[in-house]
């Protein structure tokens, strides 16, 4: 059984880096299904690395709470990715799918301030 | 089961001087000194039963002796003398009749203390006890199995051993004699050259033939092992020297037990050192990155000082506790440090490559130097100088400025005096400087951290690395802890919130990434830590892992290991989830498959009924968070008190 996944977290880094400066593809996000959106976050195993609520970790960053961009840039890297991440075409994730992750993401709410948190108040 | 009398308290100054003077001391015959009051009044026991090798015994044994009985002291009563001598403290073995004298030697004539005999479910988890306990005591133990079978069971865990600079006495059972030797089973876990199989990937291995020779390999083995590089070493016990008598074998020889000397770590040669002071002391953005350079408490001080000295951060690769983990200098993971610097030191290394290059995971394997142009790199390593072929833990060849061949830990000292010497007056301003600005930025980050622990899956279900990792944290923080596990897959959420100060609250991973590693190699390094004043020792343990040795998890109840087992339970080899998934992306044919062969559903494993199963108290599952900190503040109470516990944790993927 391999790991290869921790030798290349300064990798992830680098797709993370590329992830948030996806090209602005214009169009504002459609409208989508949160609920829908679950589901297919869930189907196409975007938790996997990203976490369930989209928090991120070790081998994803953050995509939630707050969303980190626009619609048109998510949707320009997803399909067109070919790093670390790799690339979920219309054949395997459609439009509307992909319309629907992403207002799921936009659904999930805002964490509090970490403050407000006692384990965290340090 | 005799934790308490197992305790050795040994001093490591005295024990090198007791070594010196129990080698002289045991100028004479097995029988001597060194044997145990309580132990010599008991009669030896080891008999094979063979109607020939009893005949054989009485034809050339001058002494009286009943037949079937083994007429004198048995050859392994000697060997348990060598053992003692080195201040071998445990012997981790699944038992096998291959080593039937010996064990029987330890257990009775050896009194079973100082080695004790550690009973173990699969071989791999004998040697991966060795592995956690090396790392903590500071010091070998044993493990001891079939030179055949046994070692095919170990050899992972020997390689992984390998890999992480680990020192380990690998003891296997044998009998070369096929005329002396049963046929069937016997005669299938017979082998000519028993250190083969692992050769690969240990410092030096023996197939003594005489007890003397014995005596000179094992105290040979102890050294080459605890000679920095530490690495595990191989000593065949041949069955007839463990079995037959000393009078039989010596012919009134007397058998010596060579005085151990240690090896110095070798230092780097002071021109090269110098040459590299002075590029770190002219240096406008140096970069030190640290991945074993903690072997010992003083390296931890020495990589401070030079720190600070230069004021530079260190990158911490976490093969060792390095650096404390929040001091302002510390860098967990290093962000894009390594494309902004213009001198790079790089400290005991596992990839030297990886560290200055990228290389992604892509239908290309895109790779690209992370270094700027004109940066000088610096490699303080003992990679260069010992290095074998076949297995390619010595990674890809990176082109250097200055290597130095030399332990890191002990060239530092040097490393750091000779920066001091060459910065000049007028470059001390913009180093304090530096100092600030580091500061700044790390209580920046420790913001963002927070921040980022306080994340949308705080209160998710089910629960997350942060949110387990500062649950914990709360319970252990004014305790005198250790953490035993690595902590990637939480992503780093231990190294991101606790704060780790001491060389032995932190003792990296497997080294060789093989699975089956985390929950034996927990219990060893568990009773190391109950042997220097009982810390309490944590084990954050991948469930898919945990599968690969769950007997471990007995060997920690039956001799009575005190160890918090926090079973990080995300239900899956998730790492293989994500290869799969990129596999099928890659192909553009859905990743609707990637669960299957990769994920522990259907059914799920409820890891604290599996505890329960072997005597120990287990918790679980839990999978709400608002359950974790009643259950940790129960299990580690229990543990704190004595006992070992798990905590099943139903958690997020990463």
């Amino acid at each position: 059984m391999r790991t290869r996944f921790t030798l290349f977290a300064a990798a992830v880094v680098l797709s993370a880096a590329a992830f948030g400066n996806a090209p602005s593809f214009g169009a504002a996000a459609p409208a989508g299904d949160a609920a829908k959106g679950k589901a297919n976050f869930e189907r196409v195993g975007c938790w996997q690395c990203h976490g369930r609520e989209g928090q991120g970790g070790r081998e994803g960053p953050r995509i939630a709470a707050p969303v980190p961009m626009a619609y048109a840039a998510l949707s320009g890297f997803v399909r067109t990715t070919s790093g670390d991440m790799p690339p979920y075409t219309e054949k395997v994730l459609s439009n509307q799918e992909l319309t629907d992750i992403y207002a799921y993401l936009q659904s999930i709410p805002a964490p509090p301030d970490h403050k407000t948190i006692p384990l965290l108040a340090q | 089961m005799a934790r308490k009398a197992g305790r050795s308290g040994v001093d490591r100054r005295k024990f090198l001087t007791g070594v010196a003077v129990t080698g002289a001391a045991t100028a004479v015959s097995a029988t001597g000194a060194v044997r145990p009051a309580s132990a010599a009044a008991a009669a030896p026991a080891a008999t094979r039963p063979s109607t020939a090798a009893a005949q054989r015994e009485l034809a050339t044994s001058s002494v009286q002796v009943a037949p079937g009985t083994t007429p004198g002291t048995p050859g392994s009563d000697f060997m348990v003398d060598v053992l003692k001598s080195l201040d071998i403290d445990y012997v981790f073995s699944n038992p096998a009749s291959s080593a039937r004298g010996i064990h029987e030697s330890i257990t009775t004539y050896g009194g079973n203390k100082k080695p004790e005999f550690i009973t173990c479910m699969h071989e791999e988890s004998a040697v991966a006890m060795t592995h956690g306990y090396f790392k903590v005591a500071g010091k070998p133990a044993a493990s001891l199995s079939h030179g055949t079978v046994g070692l095919q069971h170990a050899a992972m865990a020997v390689y992984n051993a390998w890999c992480d600079r680990a020192a380990a006495i690998i003891l296997v059972g044998n009998r070369m004699d096929a005329v002396d030797r049963q046929p069937g089973v016997p005669t299938i876990h017979a082998v000519q050259d028993p250190g083969l199989l692992t050769r690969d990937f240990t410092k030096w291995d023996d197939n003594p033939q005489s007890l003397q020779h014995f005596a000179e390999s094992m105290v040979r083995a102890y050294k080459i092992s605890m000679t920095p590089p530490y690495e595990p070493v191989l000593i065949a016990v041949e069955e007839k020297l463990q079995e037959e008598s000393i009078e039989q074998l010596q012919h009134g020889k007397k058998l010596v037990i060579p005085k151990l000397n240690r090896v110095s770590a070798p230092a780097g040669d002071p021109n090269a050192v110098r040459e590299a002071a002075k590029l770190l002391a002219m240096a406008d953005n140096p970069v030190i990155v640290a991945d074993r350079s903690g072997r010992t408490p003083a390296g931890v001080k020495a990589l401070v000082e030079l720190a600070e000295t230069l004021n530079c951060p260190v990158v911490d690769n976490l093969g060792r506790m390095n650096m404390p983990n929040q001091h302002p200098l510390c860098r967990i993971g290093g962000g894009n440090l390594i494309e902004q610097a213009d001198v790079i030191l790089g400290l005991e290394l596992t990839d030297l490559w990886g560290s200055v290059n990228s290389m992604d995971d892509s239908v290309e394997m895109r790779q690209a130097s992370r270094l700027k142009q004109g940066a000088k790199l610096i490699n303080i390593s003992m990679a260069d100088i010992y290095i074998r072929a076949n297995y390619q833990d010595f990674m890809r060849y990176q082109p250097i400025d200055i290597a130095i061949g030399a332990d890191a830990e002990a060239t530092l000292p040097m490393l750091t005096e000779y920066v001091k010497q060459a910065i000049p007056a007028d470059r001390r301003a913009v180093i304090a400087a530096r100092g600030d600005a580091a500061k700044k930025a790390h209580a920046q980050a420790r913001e963002r951290t927070l921040q980022a622990a306080a994340s949308s899956a705080w209160n998710a279900i089910p629960i997350s690395s942060a949110r387990l990792s500062a649950e914990i944290w709360q319970h252990i923080k004014n305790e005198n802890w250790a953490l035993v596990s690595r902590d990637s897959s939480l992503s780093n959420w231990p190294h991101r919130l606790w704060d780790f100060r001491e060389h032995h609250q932190f003792i990296g991973g497997p080294g060789g990434a093989g699975i089956g590693y985390g929950l034996p190699a927990a219990v060893g390094a568990a009773m190391a830590h109950r042997d220097n004043g009982r810390r309490l020792a944590i084990n954050i343990q991948n469930d898919g892992d945990s599968m690969y040795a769950p007997g471990a998890l007995w060997t920690a109840v039956h001799h009575n290991v005190p160890l918090l087992t926090i079973m990080w339970n995300n239900r899956a080899y998730h790492q293989e989830i994500m290869h799969l998934q990129r596999m099928a992306n890659w192909r553009q044919r859905g990743v609707e498959n990637a669960h299957i062969g990769t994920t522990i559903w259907s059914p799920f494993v409820d890891f604290a009924k599996l505890a329960q199963s072997m005597g120990m108290t287990g918790y679980g599952p839990i999978t709400d968070p608002k359950d974790l900190s009643a259950a940790i503040k129960r299990g580690v109470d229990a543990v704190k008190a004595g006992e070992p516990v798990l905590i099943d944790v139903v958690t997020q993927p990463r």
